[in-house]
């Protein structure tokens, strides 16, 4: 254990936890708002990172690939919300699980058509490939510190156009009590196709982003989804100040836990007996980490309903 | 039922049941295998070097005109046994092969077993079939699990290379490999790490590496795992700080293409070389890049193998698959040219063979690609053996 160690575990927690931000804020507004489970947002985050991945591919620019595929992904929500989601609103949430769980299942099909079902191979831009040098004697991946980069100007970006913007005023109006906020002359229709297009272009872009670091497959979206419902439900759902805390809290503990809790129990059994009890344990960490938050705060950290 | 029909059906049972002893007018292959995610590069690999070997002998295997049913396992033990008993109840097949990972193998073994079907593994040797769990109708086509490791150990061992890393995935492949790795080792192990399956992000096993002071770091982290972590290494600048060794599976053709440069002056170990020199690789090599337009892997040159040994054993017989103790016989003789050169099977029906040290370079032409720069072991065999009462 050394200082380095753990300031690189740290930068590797807010990378993580960021792009699980831009995943769980959309989730979040969603939810919140129109009390709608969506079970398809991860694979607007997979088909996001499918056009970015080929639209810089045949470009050979990754910068051109992020811009098109984030505006083309975005159009892909608003259809999907005008489509078929719209319908769901008011069903119950067993309805709203079984409706997007189909198109969860015929996107991964969808993808599996047109790409086929080989992961799509992404290079991150050259300029950001190599490593760079933060401190004496530690260098940290450049790509790893953009995407930290992005992850913040992007949640500075929403925080601003929550609570700076009419948008942000009907949005926050509509997660706190939404039969007032219709009542009081809010368009909900039209504001929950434009919050649906802002939530896949935030998909859009965290698939971008992380696309070069793990690879563009069929079901990508779903692992990273479940660590996204987590996500708002520690942070309290409605609430993308929640979100934040609640994104950067799993993400500081998803990589500590699978660089500590092995040496830990590496000190206390020995390596052979760590090597097969620690990935477990590990990967339970977030999970207890959720059932702690809801034990004290059964809302979530930042609750938007009042 | 009137007499005549009664007859009749009597002389068809009986029809029937001489059957057997008749030879089949085909053989039926099923190739199950990885063809989708991460780990599908070995997939394709295996079926196509299965798929070309039957091509040169006019679709045929043994002489008979072989049906080869391919299969995608989805790299899910679940989706395999599905699949696998499909294979086996409904289309009846006369062999199975094709399978990439381990903890597969191991969920789709018995019920292949119970069957009385041979499984000839163009990849996965898991340690378990090779010692006490061995079964006379499991042959590895391959390698046993800890092989390469063991060949690699013993290189960085003889390069006097005092303090190493270990990082393979959590799943009975990777325990194994480590466990080979460790046989030929002798020196200090600094950290040592499974990482999920599923996991294609090493921010965190990086850091820890960085810590751990290690000179050298050995990974065995097959397709896709591999090609991320080679990336983000060199992304983390690592490469100049520690010399990362690897089995043949993590610096092969497939990683080679999809990360590139970075690859440069990998060591790494293999029971084949694409440059070995005899005459079925020289063969096998050219009619490969004619046929799919890119070198071969190692898991092509084992999915290749596999057919030429059911090619030779379902000759040797004669066609008659139905005769499970002539077909043994006949696939323990592995009467076949292998690529490998030498190839013969041990009691276990495991493969004894030399192992090779490979290293990744620019070629004549540019490529960047493997070549051979020694031999670690000669007619090698695996630890297990001793264990199997077969």
């Amino acid at each position: 254990m050394n200082a380095i160690l753990i300031l690189e575990q740290l930068l590797n927690g807010l990378q993580f936890g960021l792009m699980l931000f831009l995943l769980a804020a959309g989730l979040t507004l969603v939810f919140g708002i129109m009390d709608m489970i969506n079970l398809a947002h991860g694979s607007l985050y997979m088909v996001g990172a499918y056009l970015i991945a080929s639209i810089a591919g045949a470009s050979g620019s990754f910068w051109l690939g992020l811009a098109g595929g984030v505006v083309a992904t975005a159009v892909v929500g608003v259809l999907l919300e005008l489509t078929v989601l719209r319908r769901l609103y008011h069903r119950d949430h067993l309805s709203q699980v079984l409706g997007t769980f189909a198109i969860l299942l015929m996107a991964n099909e969808g993808v599996r058509m047109i790409w086929g079902s080989q992961p799509m191979p992404m290079a991150m831009p050259p300029s950001l490939s190599g490593p760079v040098a933060l401190l004496h004697g530690f260098s940290y991946p450049a790509y790893r510190l953009f995407i930290i980069g992005v992850g913040l100007v992007v949640a500075l970006l929403l925080y601003l156009l929550i609570t700076r913007t009419r948008l942000g005023m009907q949005v926050r109006a509509g997660a706190s009590n939404r039969e007032m906020a219709q009542a009081m002359g809010t368009n909900v229709r039209w504001l929950f196709t434009a919050l649906f297009a802002l939530g896949a272009a935030l998909c859009a872009v965290a698939g971008g982003m992380l696309g070069p670091l793990l690879a563009v497959q069929v079901g990508m979206g779903e692992s990273i989804l479940i660590l996204a419902f987590v996500v708002i439900v520690i942070g309290g759902i409605g609430s993308i100040r929640g979100a934040l805390l609640g994104a950067l809290l799993v993400g500081l503990v998803d990589t500590a836990g699978r660089t500590l809790v092995p040496l830990l129990f590496g000190q206390l059994l020995g390596p052979a007996a760590a090597a097969s009890v620690a990935p477990a344990v590990a990967s339970i960490l977030i999970y207890v980490l959720m059932a702690a938050v809801l034990f004290w705060k059964p809302r979530g950290l930042f609750p938007a309903h009042g | 039922m009137s007499p005549f029909t009664l007859r009749l059906s009597t002389l068809a049972a009986a029809t029937l049941l001489a059957l057997p002893a008749v030879a089949a007018d085909k053989v039926k292959i099923g190739l199950l295998s990885t063809l989708s995610g991460p780990g599908s590069a070995l997939g394709i690999d295996i079926r196509d070097g299965f798929q070309l070997a039957v091509k040169q002998t006019g679709g045929k295997l043994g002489g008979l005109p072989a049906e080869v049913i391919v299969a995608d396992d989805q790299q899910s033990p679940d989706a395999a046994k599905q699949t696998a008993d499909r294979l086996l109840k409904r289309e009846r097949v006369d062999f199975m092969t094709g399978i990439v990972f381990s903890n597969i193998m191991l969920a789709v073994g018995q019920p292949v077993f119970q069957n009385k079907t041979f499984y000839i593994s163009a990849n996965a040797g898991p340690s378990q079939y090779a010692g006490a769990q061995c079964n006379p109708y499991f042959f590895s086509a391959s390698y046993q699990n800890d092989n390469m490791h063991e060949a690699v150990g013993k290189t960085v061992q003889d390069r006097g290379i005092k303090k190493v890393a270990l990082l393979a995935p959590n799943y009975p492949a990777g325990k194994d490999a480590l466990a080979g790795f460790k046989r030929f080792y002798k020196g200090e192990v600094a950290l040592e790490t499974y990482t999920p399956l599923n996991q294609l992000d090493y921010g965190a096993e990086l850091s820890q590496l960085r810590a751990s002071g290690a000179e050298a770091v050995f990974i065995f982290l097959p397709g896709g795992l591999g090609v991320n972590f080679v990336k983000q290494f060199t992304g983390a600048g690592l490469n100049k700080e520690m010399k990362l060794f690897a089995p043949g599976f993590s610096a092969d053709e497939d990683v080679i293409r999809a990360v590139g440069e970075p690859m440069l002056g990998i060591l790494n170990s293999s029971q084949w070389a694409h440059d070995l020199d005899n005459a079925a690789n020289k063969r096998f090599v050219a009619d490969f890049q004619k046929e799919y337009g890119r070198l071969p892997t190692l898991y092509a040159a084992q999915g290749y193998d596999t057919a030429r040994l059911i090619d030779a054993a379902v000759r040797d017989v004669k066609g008659k698959t139905e005769d499970k103790d002539a077909v043994r016989k006949a696939l323990q003789a592995a009467r076949f040219e292998s690529v490998r050169g030498a190839f013969k099977f041990n009691t276990n029906q495991y493969p004894v063979q030399n192992y090779y040290l490979r290293e990744v370079v620019k070629d004549a032409q540019g490529r960047i690609t493997n070549k051979m720069v020694g031999k670690v072991f000669e007619s090698h065999a695996d630890a297990y053996v001793g264990e199997c009462k077969m």
